[in-house]
């Protein structure tokens, strides 16, 4: 007989994969390193401000929430508040001020996430859910964009300019012709890089795309849901580019404006919010792709992608509803 | 290399004991048989207690088709034939016997030559496996008469001798393939006959190079026996899994392997068919792995049935201080037992001995739908679906999810970074709608 | 000023079309019920326990309307007096029954019940129960999980955190039935409720024979016939080394109680026995 312990009796399997919840939220804060490194190289002072004071409060939300609300044990150490706080920073302009932040966070943690029953329940990404109350609350100040390097010293009181997006939305409206605005907006090498104007992550594709290979590379996401996206996103303006390049931008410019491959690869890719299939997420893709589409070409908005997700977060128990996994042995229909 | 398409998971190997060569155990002084054996209908005594018995005497008699013999393993008397615990805890009748000697039936040949000169024709091959009571070894403990009885109007195109051992720890197999080889593809042999079948393919996976040599090199004595190398995957050596990796086919959901036309059977299976048609001897001993990480010697012991588990622990250096679990089979799927003195059944293919520091379950925290259960699960099933049905108790909605298709493996609970516990709440639907299954036929 | 015109006349007029809609539709789909159903649902209790065995309450309230008899028909939770009601809006005959609670047949806490394994995995009795025989060398005893206490919808049981084993509030207990079918090892029973909630019963379900079952737990039903012995009413019963006292022959007359050795027989509510004087002992000086 056991010498000092009683016996263990559990189910199987008695051996546990060393994957953890921690792990892979530690993952997608690495995958996110290149873009806040970049972002502090275009927006310096003010990118840091923001980003810290929304983690800060982002887990400090989680924390006083579970202590005195929920009366529960703190799932702080999983990582996700962190994320939310990093992904929130990243869909604003970095010069938003502190207390407007917060309020982001609030709403992000409180509502989004916690009063659905914490991490795994929430439908809607906390995230976007804070960045859309805060578009929605404070227009203004969400769309007053700090002008890349010029700005980086200064915090609330940085330089603004408009993003490639806006340029164009504004001047369409105005009735400027395609070709006068193109002028406008820098080059595609600069805006791949990021030296545009933009939310704090969305500017530069070259780190973003560095992000998320890291995360397939370490399997946290699969490459599914940004293709997806992406190649909707191309398809869609490609087609009306093809019909009337004077009216609308290519494709390529579509791709590389506005938040789209932040979108793709960090926010619509976030594993609560997504659906459980590949061929789910492939639709998915194409959803949030025809819905950023529609909303920047023809909606009063210059940047659709935050609206996309989370519409398309919504379909999402219909999507899993609907395709199932290919079952072993299933039979075939006509076999 | 071949492997099976979808799902699966790679624990780490830990074959410590494949290094151990098969050692005979000292005979115990009381072994205990439970009637309820194999999977099926449990078996009827023919001994009473206070009768003398020898090895391989017939105690217990099938009493159905999907049911078998046991037979004596040792020499004695009978102690008593009431309730006791099996490796569950739960306490089912019985047979006790007193060991005393040795003794031996004559008409059993207990030389360890290898023969081969036996010919029988297919039905008396089924018979004599029917009669000696051989069931699946692979821990399933199925009757193998009933699989070799093929239904009408199916055919068995090929036979599929599953040495692959997929489980973490377990090498019985291994050591077996090892030095009993030949016996081994005698029996598949045999075995081919009794499905009237020319083909025959030994899975192995490619963790046993040593094996695999022999086996390959042995096969070119048997025409239509050949060796297959595997990927190294768990579960590999599932039987769906086994199929589809060597032959392609998919058995359907809810069928059985001879619907593709194939039959499988585990190389212990194999050599125990091996001795009862050639040395006329029942299946009452099988080869037992002794192994666990703090565990100062390992064993592959050749153990008599109802040999209680602390003997064999006992041979191999005793339970280690720190001990935690002692898991009779494998640490994927095998069962957590709360007392070591349950004996070993024909289905007791190795005693793994788990540290305390890895006794323990992870917190479980809620599901984040990260959908690696889905990606891991060998049968195409949504794991994290049929807990959440399982806990709401929806049994009807769990039937429509095939729980019944899962083949409980683990993948998926091993898988999990929330370390939730989703194969418990799989095996509450499955038997949950076994009932409903049963009470709408009635 | 127009516009506010255009705005209330359009407004009542699609309002007051889509209300004439509605009510064709719902004149078209109407179901017919009959009435006395509502008026059965309305004197039922309202709990929803399917205690009755019928889906709800109002399937209950069918089910009365429908039968020829009520004789089959019993709402556990509104007893007699809420059948008696049930059959004055019906104009049928009430069934007379006996009130029943839920008593708990195990006195196994960890005093007399020694653990013997570590539970790690679903802490509900179902799932437990599918793994193994429980944590302690008695296969049969409770489980301490609580599946009774979450099966209870009216608040009537709780886990004693020390004795972890679940207990029976007696004055909100309906005996609707519900934790005797949540608990897998059938140790929850309904008996006669008798005055002042007394209960004499065999607190254990333990089947082994006497000394496996001694062994396992210092309380358990030994099988010794002692209590079959002391009954004057032939109130008791041994089956598989198991005794059983019928509440319907038990005057609770407590012979049964005094003379079990392992206290396994339970006498609740009842005032505490005078203790017999102690007899004067004759000094014997010739005594070694």
């Amino acid at each position: 007989m056991s010498a000092t312990n009683l016996l263990t009796v559990s189910y199987s399997p008695h051996l546990s994969g060393t994957e953890s919840v921690q792990k892979i939220m530690y993952r997608v804060l690495i995958a996110m390193i290149p873009a806040f490194a970049v972002s502090l190289i275009f927006f310096g002072l003010g990118a840091l401000v923001v980003t810290s004071i929304a983690v800060v409060s982002c887990m400090a939300f989680e924390y006083l929430i579970n202590r005195f609300m929920l009366k529960a044990e703190s799932t702080l150490w999983d990582g996700s508040a962190a994320v939310t706080g990093v992904l929130l920073a990243f869909n604003v302009p970095s010069n938003l001020p502190v207390w407007m932040i917060i309020i982001g966070s609030l709403v992000a943690i409180g509502v989004a996430k916690m009063s659905f029953g914490g991490l795994g329940k929430n439908p809607f990404n906390p995230a976007l859910v804070g960045r859309v109350f805060l578009l929605i609350s404070f227009p203004v100040q969400m769309t007053s964009w700090p002008k890349a390097i010029e700005s980086r010293l200064a915090y609330l009181d940085a330089t603004t300019g408009a993003t490639p997006l806006a340029i164009l939305k504004e001047g369409i409206k105005n009735g400027q012709p395609l070709s006068e605005l193109m002028k406008e907006i820098p080059g595609y090498a600069q805006m791949f890089i990021g030296n545009m104007g933009g939310s704090l992550g969305e500017i530069s594709a070259l780190a973003l795309i560095i992000g998320g290979l890291y995360l397939i590379y370490k399997k946290v996401i699969t490459w599914h849901i940004p293709v997806s996206i992406l190649a909707t996103v191309g398809l869609f303006t490609g087609i009306l580019w093809m019909i009337d390049p004077g009216k609308y931008a290519d494709p390529l410019f579509h791709l590389l404006a506005g938040g789209i491959i932040l979108g793709a690869i960090f926010m619509a890719t976030d594993m609560v919010t997504s659906p459980m299939t590949p061929v789910g997420q492939l639709i998915f893709g194409a959803g949030i792709g025809l819905i950023t589409c529609l909303i920047r070409i023809f909606g009063s908005f210059p940047e659709g992608v935050s609206f996309a997700i989370l519409i398309m977060n919504a379909f999402v128990p219909l999507i899993d509803k609907y395709v199932k996994p290919k079952r072993f042995g299933e039979e075939l229909k006509n076999g | 290399m071949k492997t099976f398409p979808r799902g699966g998971v790679h624990p780490p190997e830990n074959k410590k004991a494949s290094g151990s060569p098969i050692e005979v155990l000292p005979l115990p002084k009381v072994v205990c048989i439970h009637l309820a054996h194999h999977l099926g209908a449990p078996a009827e005594p023919v001994v009473a207690k206070g009768d003398a018995v020898k090895a391989g005497q017939l105690i217990a008699r099938s009493t159905g088709f999907v049911s078998a013999n046991l037979h004596a393993p040792v020499s004695g008397t009978v102690q008593k034939i009431e309730p006791a615990p099996d490796s569950s805890g739960y306490k089912r009748t019985a047979i006790f016997i007193e060991v005393q000697g040795d003794e031996w039936l004559e008409t059993i040949d207990r030389t360890t030559d290898v023969i081969n000169s036996k010919e029988m024709s297919s039905a008396d091959i089924i018979n004599r496996i029917t009669q000696m009571g051989i069931v699946g070894l692979g821990g399933a403990t199925f009757p193998s008469h009933v699989k070799l009885t093929i239904p009408k109007g199916k055919k068995a195109e090929i036979l599929i001798i599953n040495g692959v051992e997929c489980e973490p720890y377990l090498t019985s197999d291994h050591r077996l393939m090892l030095e009993k080889g030949e016996e081994i593809l005698i029996g598949a042999q045999l075995l081919m006959k009794a499905l009237q079948v020319n083909q025959a393919v030994v899975g192995i996976e490619n963790n046993k190079p040593d094996a695999i040599r022999h086996l390959t090199e042995l096969c070119n004595r048997f025409p239509g026996i050949r060796v297959e190398v595997l990927k190294v995957k768990y579960p590999q050596g599932g039987e769906k899994q086994l199929i589809k990796a060597i032959t392609g086919r998919e058995v359907p959901s809810g069928k059985l392997p001879i619907d593709v036309g194939v039959v499988v059977h585990n190389v212990g299976t194999a050599f125990a068919v091996y001795e009862a048609i050639n040395k006329n001897k029942p299946l009452v001993e099988r080869v037992v792995t002794v192994t666990g990480k703090t565990m100062n010697r390992t064993a592959n012991y050749l153990v008599r049935i109802g040999t209680p588990i602390n003997e064999l622990i006992e041979a191999a250096g005793g339970l280690p201080s720190d001990t935690g679990k002692v898991i009779s089979g494998g640490p994927m799927m095998g069962r957590a037992l709360p007392m070591i003195d349950v004996p070993v059944t024909k289905g007791t293919s190795g005693i793994v001995m788990m540290p305390v520091s890895e006794s323990n379950r992870r917190t479980s925290l809620n599901c984040i739908r990260c959908s690696r259960c889905n990606s891991v699960c060998p049968m195409g099933l949504e794991p994290y679906l049929l807990m959440s049905l399982g806990e709401a108790k929806r049994w009807d909605d769990m039937e429509i999810a095939k729980v019944m298709d899962c083949m409980e493996c683990g993948s998926c609970s091993y898988t999990c970074p929330s370390g939730r516990p989703l194969l418990d709440y799989i095996r509450l639907g499955k038997t949950s709608v076994n009932r409903i299954i049963r009470s709408r036929s009635k | 000023m127009n516009t506010v015109v255009i705005t209330i006349i359009s407004l009542s007029v699609i309002g007051g079309l889509s209300g004439f809609i509605l009510f064709l539709i719902a004149q078209q789909f109407k179901v017919f019920e009959d009435p006395r159903i509502d008026d059965v649902e309305a004197v039922l209790p309202g709990a929803n326990c399917g205690g009755c065995g019928y889906p709800g309450c109002r399937g209950f309230a069918e089910n009365c309307v429908k039968a020829e008899t009520l004789d089959a028909l019993f709402c556990p939770v509104g007893g007699n007096d809420g059948m008696v009601k049930v059959a004055a809006a019906l104009g049928k005959e009430a069934v007379v029954k006996d009130p029943l609670v839920a008593v708990v047949r195990c006195s196994g806490s960890p005093d007399h019940r020694v653990r013997t394994t570590q539970y790690d995995s679903v802490g509900t009795c179902e799932i437990a129960s599918i793994l193994f025989s429980g944590d302690t060398a008695c296969s049969f005893g409770c489980l301490g999980l609580g599946d009774c206490v979450k099966a209870c919808t009216f608040d009537a049981m709780h886990m004693n955190p020390v004795s972890l084993l679940p207990e029976v509030i007696d004055g909100k207990c309906t005996s609707c039935g519900a934790c005797v079918k949540a608990c897998p090892k059938t140790i929850i029973e309904l008996r006669k409720k008798n005055k002042k909630d007394r209960k004499i019963f065999v607190s254990c379900v333990n089947q082994d024979k006497g000394a496996a079952a001694k062994k396992a737990c210092s309380v358990a039903c030994i099988a010794c016939k002692a209590c079959v012995k002391a009954c004057a009413f032939d109130a008791i019963t041994i089956e598989n080394f198991l005794a059983y006292i019928d509440p319907a022959k038990c005057t609770l007359c407590r012979k049964c109680v005094a003379v079990c050795p392992t206290d396994s027989i339970l006498e609740i509510n009842f005032a505490p026995r005078k203790v017999a004087e102690a007899e004067p002992v004759a000094i014997d000086n010739q005594a070694n």
